[in-house]
This record gives C-alpha cells, sequence and structure tokens, in this order.
C-alpha cells in the first residue's frame, strides 16, 4: 500500500514536473522576452541609435555663416555640402604645431589619440597584470589592497585630471620631488607623459582586479603538475599563467582601448582645451560642436566612432576576444577549452570598466 | 606547560624537541623572501594608489595663503578651503544637488529598465538573443562625443529642430544621454548576476503554483537584491562622475553637477587658479562615492556567500 501510494504521487509529479519545465523553458516564452526587452530596445533606439542616425545625416551638412551676397542678409540655416566635411580632412586648411611637427588639426588629434592609447594601454596592461600577479600571492591582507584600489576607479576623472594638474604644477611637488623644473602643464613634450602617468595611475589598478578575477580560476593542479616537472616559475609564467588567463586580458584589454581612445577628461581638465599636443580627436569634435559647426564635429565624431569599431573588430577577431560570453553565437573559432568560463567571469568586470572612465 | 606536554610527548613517541619543531616548521629562505616580497609588492600598491589621492586631500586642508605648498603636511591645517567652497561664488551645494538628482534618476530608470530586459536575457529561451546581446555591448562602445552635434543642435533649438522645446540647462539633457551608457552597463551586470540564481528556484515556485510573473517578484528579485544594489551603485558612479555631456548641455551655473562646477572654479583674483577650492570640493565629491564603494564590496561578499538555495 506504502508503495502504491509513493507511485502514484510520483508519476504524475514527474510528469506534472515535466510539463511545467517545457512550459517554462519553451512555450511562449519568446513573445515574453520580447515584451521584456521592448523597453530597454526602445530607450536605446532613442538615446543612442537615432542620435547616431542624426550624425551621419549632420556629417554631410555644414552651418551657413556670413552674409549672403544676393541678399545681403546674414546666413542661417544648414545646406548640403555632400562628403566635404570628411575631404577637408585632407585638405590641410587648418594646420596646427603639435608633436608630429605641422600638420592638419585633425590627423595631428589622429595621431595624439593613437599614442596616448597605444602607450597608456601597454603600460596599464603590465603594470595590471603585476599587480594582480602580486595580490594572488598574497595570503592576507588582499581586502585592504582591494579597497585602496578602488580608490583611483572612484575618483570621477575630472577630479583626477586636475589633482594631477596641482601635482604637475610647475611648483608643485613632482618637480619637487625631482629636483627639475619641467613646464608638464604648458603643452610641451612633457604633457603627453603628464596625460599618461595620469591614465595610468587611474586605470592600471582596475586592470589589475580584472586580472586577478581571471587567475582565480586557474586550478593549482596545472602548477603543481608543472613544478613536478621542473618548470621554473618564469616557464610557469609564460606557459600557463598568461595562456589561462588571456581571454579574461584581451577582453580587459580592448575595453581599456575602446576607452582611451574616446578621451576626453583628462586632457580637457589637466592641459586644458586647445593645446594640440595632448588635443584627442573628442575634445576637437566638442569645440567644433560648442562653436555651431556641427557638420564637422559630426564627421569627426564619426571617424572615430569607424575608428574604434575597426579596433574592436580587431580585438574580437583576431585576438579572439569574447565580449558576448557563452550567449554569443559561435563566430570565432573556440582556440581552448575552458575559454568561455573565464570569458564570463570576465564579462561583468569588463563593462564596469567602461561606466567607470566616462 | 610542562606537566601537560610531557605525557603527549612520551605517547607519540617524539621528543619534546620534535614536538617543537612540528609546531613551528623551519621555512625555507625562499618562502621567507617570497613573503616579505608580497607584502612589499601589497604595500607598493596601496601606496600607489593613495599617495596622489592624499595629496589632494592634504592640499584641501591647507590655508589658502599657503598657495601651491609642497609640504607634506599642512601646517596649521584649515577648513578655509571647504568653507569657500560653499561660498556664494562658487554655490557648490547646489552643484551637489544637481548631480544628485541627474545621478539618482539615472540610475532609477536604469534599474527599472533593465531588470526586466536581464531577466529576460538570462533565462527565457528566444531567437535573436546573440543579436541584442551584441546591440547592447555595441551601444556601450560608441564613443559619447558622437552624441554631442546632434543632441546640442536639437535641444539648443537650432534649425531645423527649431520644434524642439529649448532643453539646455535642463536634466533631462544630460540624463537621457547618460542612459546610453549607462542601460547596457545595468542589463550586462544584472544579467551576469540572473544567470548565478540556480533555475531550480523559479521552477521549485512554479511547482508550488506561482505564476513565472509571482516567481520573479518573490523569488528572484529578493535574492538578487545584492547584484541590483550593486548594479545600482556602478551607475550611479558612472552618472555622479559623468563630465562630457553635463559640460555641454549644462551652461547655467544653477544648474551645473559637480564635476562641470568643479572645473570651473574661480580663484578670487581670476588668474590664479584655486586649487586649495578645487581639492576641496574634489574631496567632497569623492568622500562619498569611496564609502559607497566600500559599502559596495561588503555586498558583493554577502551576496556570494547568502544567495545559495537552502
Amino acid at each position: 500500500m506504502a508503495t502504491a501510494t509513493a507511485e502514484a504521487r510520483n508519476v504524475p509529479a514527474v510528469t506534472d514536473g515535466h510539463k511545467h519545465k517545457k512550459n517554462a523553458l519553451s512555450d511562449g516564452q519568446g513573445r515574453l522576452a520580447w515584451l521584456l526587452l521592448a523597453p530597454t530596445l526602445l530607450v536605446i533606439l532613442v538615446v543612442a541609435g537615432i542620435p547616431v542616425l542624426m550624425s551621419i545625416r549632420e556629417s554631410f551638412f555644414q552651418t551657413n555663416a556670413g552674409v549672403d551676397p544676393n541678399t545681403g542678409l546674414i546666413q542661417g540655416g544648414e545646406s548640403f555640402v555632400g562628403l566635404d566635411n570628411f575631404t577637408n580632412i585632407f585638405a590641410g586648411n587648418n594646420p596646427v604645431q603639435g608633436t608630429w611637427g605641422s600638420m592638419d588639426r585633425f590627423w595631428n588629434d589622429f595621431l595624439n589619440t593613437t599614442m596616448i592609447t597605444i602607450v597608456c594601454v601597454l603600460l596599464e596592461t603590465v603594470l595590471g597584470v603585476i599587480m594582480a600577479l602580486i595580490m594572488a600571492k598574497a595570503f592576507t591582507g588582499r581586502g585592504v589592497v582591494r579597497a585602496g584600489i578602488l580608490v583611483p576607479w572612484a575618483i570621477p576623472t575630472i577630479v583626477s585630471a586636475l589633482m594631477w594638474k596641482l601635482i604637475f604644477d610647475s611648483s608643485g611637488v613632482m618637480n619637487r620631488i625631482l629636483g627639475q623644473e619641467i613646464q608638464w602643464l604648458a603643452d610641451t613634450g612633457w604633457s603627453f607623459w603628464a596625460i599618461v602617468i595620469a591614465d595610468v595611475w587611474k586605470t592600471a589598478p582596475f586592470i589589475g582586479l580584472l586580472t586577478l578575477a581571471g587567475l582565480q580560476t586557474i586550478p593549482a593542479e596545472v602548477y603543481e603538475a608543472a613544478k613536478v616537472d621542473g618548470a621554473s616559475t618564469w616557464q610557469q609564467f609564460v606557459r600557463i599563467t598568461l595562456p589561462m588567463v588571456r581571454p579574461t586580458l584581451v577582453v580587459a584589454v580592448l575595453f581599456r582601448t575602446l576607452d582611451t581612445l574616446r578621451m576626453f577628461d583628462l586632457p580637457y581638465g589637466m592641459i586644458g582645451p586647445g593645446k594640440y599636443r595632448v588635443e584627442t580627436l573628442s575634445i576637437f569634435a566638442y569645440q567644433e560642436a560648442t562653436q555651431t559647426r556641427y557638420g564637422p564635429a559630426a564627421a569627426y565624431a564619426i571617424i572615430l566612432f569607424v575608428y574604434v569599431l575597426l579596433v574592436a573588430f580587431f580585438f574580437v577577431r583576431l585576438l579572439g576576444a569574447d565580449v558576448i560570453g557563452d550567449s554569443a553565437p559561435p563566430k570565432t573559432k573556440k582556440k581552448k577549452r575552458g575559454k568561455d568560463d573565464q570569458a564570463k567571469t570576465a564579462e561583468v568586470p569588463a563593462l564596469e570598466t567602461m561606466g567607470g572612465a566616462h | 606547560m610542562s606537566t601537560t606536554t610531557a605525557p603527549t610527548s612520551t605517547e607519540s613517541h617524539l621528543t619534546q624537541a620534535e614536538v617543537e619543531e612540528l609546531a613551528h616548521p623551519k621555512r625555507s629562505p625562499k618562502y621567507l623572501i617570497g613573503t616579505i616580497g608580497s607584502y612589499v609588492g601589497m604595500a607598493f600598491i596601496v601606496l600607489y594608489c593613495i599617495i596622489p589621492f592624499y595629496w589632494m586631500v592634504v592640499s584641501s586642508f591647507r590655508d589658502p595663503s599657503e598657495g601651491r605648498s609642497t609640504e607634506f603636511i599642512p601646517s596649521p591645517a584649515s577648513i578655509e578651503n571647504f568653507k569657500a567652497v560653499f561660498s556664494a561664488q562658487n554655490n557648490f551645494g547646489r552643484s551637489l544637488i544637481n548631480s544628485l538628482i541627474v545621478a539618482l534618476t539615472t540610475t532609477i530608470l536604469t534599474l527599472l529598465f533593465g531588470i526586466i530586459a536581464a531577466y529576460a536575457l538570462a533565462r527565457l529561451r528566444f531567437n535573436g538573443k546573440g543579436l541584442v546581446l551584441w546591440l547592447i555591448m555595441a551601444c556601450s562602445m560608441f564613443p559619447l562625443i558622437i552624441l554631442i552635434p546632434p543632441l546640442l543642435k536639437m535641444f539648443s533649438s537650432t534649425a531645423p529642430f527649431t520644434w524642439f522645446p529649448y532643453w539646455v540647462n535642463t536634466y533631462q539633457a544630460v540624463i537621457l544621454p547618460s542612459l546610453s551608457f549607462g542601460l547596457p552597463l545595468a542589463v550586462w551586470n544584472l544579467t551576469a548576476f540572473f544567470k548565478q540564481l540556480p533555475n531550480e528556484l523559479e521552477q521549485a515556485a512554479m511547482v508550488d503554483g506561482c505564476t513565472p510573473g509571482v516567481a520573479f517578484r518573490k523569488v528572484i528579485l529578493p535574492l538578487a537584491a545584492p547584484g541590483v544594489f550593486t548594479t545600482a551603485i556602478i551607475v550611479f558612479i558612472g552618472a555622479w562622475n559623468e563630465f562630457l555631456v553635463a559640460l555641454t548641455f549644462l551652461q547655467d551655473k544653477n544648474m551645473q553637477t559637480a564635476t562641470v562646477a568643479i572645473s570651473k572654479f574661480t580663484g578670487a583674483t581670476g588668474f590664479d587658479v584655486p586649487y586649495g577650492t578645487i581639492m576641496a570640493a574634489g574631496v567632497l565629491v569623492t568622500v562619498p562615492l569611496l564609502i559607497a564603494v566600500l559599502l559596495f564590496q561588503r555586498r558583493i561578499v554577502a551576496g556570494l556567500t547568502a544567495g545559495g538555495v537552502k
């Protein structure tokens, strides 16, 4: 009797559970999902999609300026100029004196943006990995270090720009320590390095934090096996640590690169606008827009956007950055086992970097 | 002491010396160097992160008459700079309130939309999920500057947008563009967090007769609270620290957010950069964030340990 009731209860429960599972996991979920996603997609369309399209439209127009020769009135409105805003960057109408000699302001800023990005990201990555290795070795006090690391991250970029401005002042503490009288802020070659130092200070610790998360997914057995086989510390680092932390690191470096390419706050707050040795494309586009030259501003912003897209494409395709994690359609070849798991740990903090640096 | 340890040593046929040695194992010099090295390294990291911030704090407590003194400790310490921050000329209190309004509204809107979207992405099966994920990712990748030219034109009612209300110096002019980076961030964070919660939780609730909606509200949301809180903090910090959009659209002194106000502080003479006041304002803007970050750390740990299935 007891067994019979148990069976009687078990059988429908199982089928019931199955039915529920089927209902909950597949039937009619598509419609519900799109319903839940609709508000977000709508907001993204309104605050990002439409403005980007408007920017593309804008880049084919120029604001009218000066006096109309026919009517003698001051012109208003705008007129269609085709690709002029884009082709003008090759005309060299606006030469400035920067780090790279005399060249068009657009190309000067393009080179500045690229060089700042390359130098900053390289230094940040090296320092960040070193920090992660130190933290991974630590037994105690990790909490203190982690709290300390979040200090540069939490400070608003504009505040850190002004903080470094004081430090790099010609009679400031940096010159006092160095015993020099370097004009860091006067749009000299040193200004570039002042920007690099300030940016590396703010973001290297965070790369360290992300890399640490990646390091912690490496099982200890791998190192034990390597030790048994007689691998040196350096061999372990190059053959085990780096390859296994690579997926996390590539994603972190990708987001840092994209973030540095659109740098605005730091040079603007620290050195100031219109300083050609450190002016980035974002600052240039901002200055054009605030002087009502919307067309060229939009054109420069779009070129920057395309540049960012190309860099992102390079990272995803050639370096295999797994930005989406396991939910993505398998676009790139899976090179290593366990890649997905590690990318998953990376995806959340990777975006945190993005939010933090704005 | 010797009376209590003596029987043990005879029973386990170990001499007193051997017991001592086992209790304090000899550490190889290499191990010692490693330990010392890691502490030195950690001290280096902490100093690296803290020292520039320390300089900001020290400079904020200097007497304004000391100017750009490079003394490592202010003597005498003074709160004159903090008084100057709130003087009528700088009106920083108003800026802090503006920042709070903008950042809080952005955070709340972001969470409202983000939570339900993240739930769909984490739990439901549907065609096109990969596409949506890529779209949200792409949205957070593009440079914010691309929004500035068309929106500035639109919000300032310049032709051909004369039909559009004049939105320069309004909160919504900053909040809407802030959603473009806040929302992807929130959706991403929350999706990862919802995925960590076991599926069995909702299934159990549904077996007990809950509809998916009720299961989400009564089971998932309370468990996800630490994740939601964490996301809220990150979005809030992002919105609070935002500079480019606020600088473009908030030109009126009474509407400026704190980051913009700090960048526009002027000294009494107009030529000298009032570093002391700027540093004091920087400290005021940063310290609440630092406190929040420390709290957020604790929340994360608590969330990870307490969020399991009972």
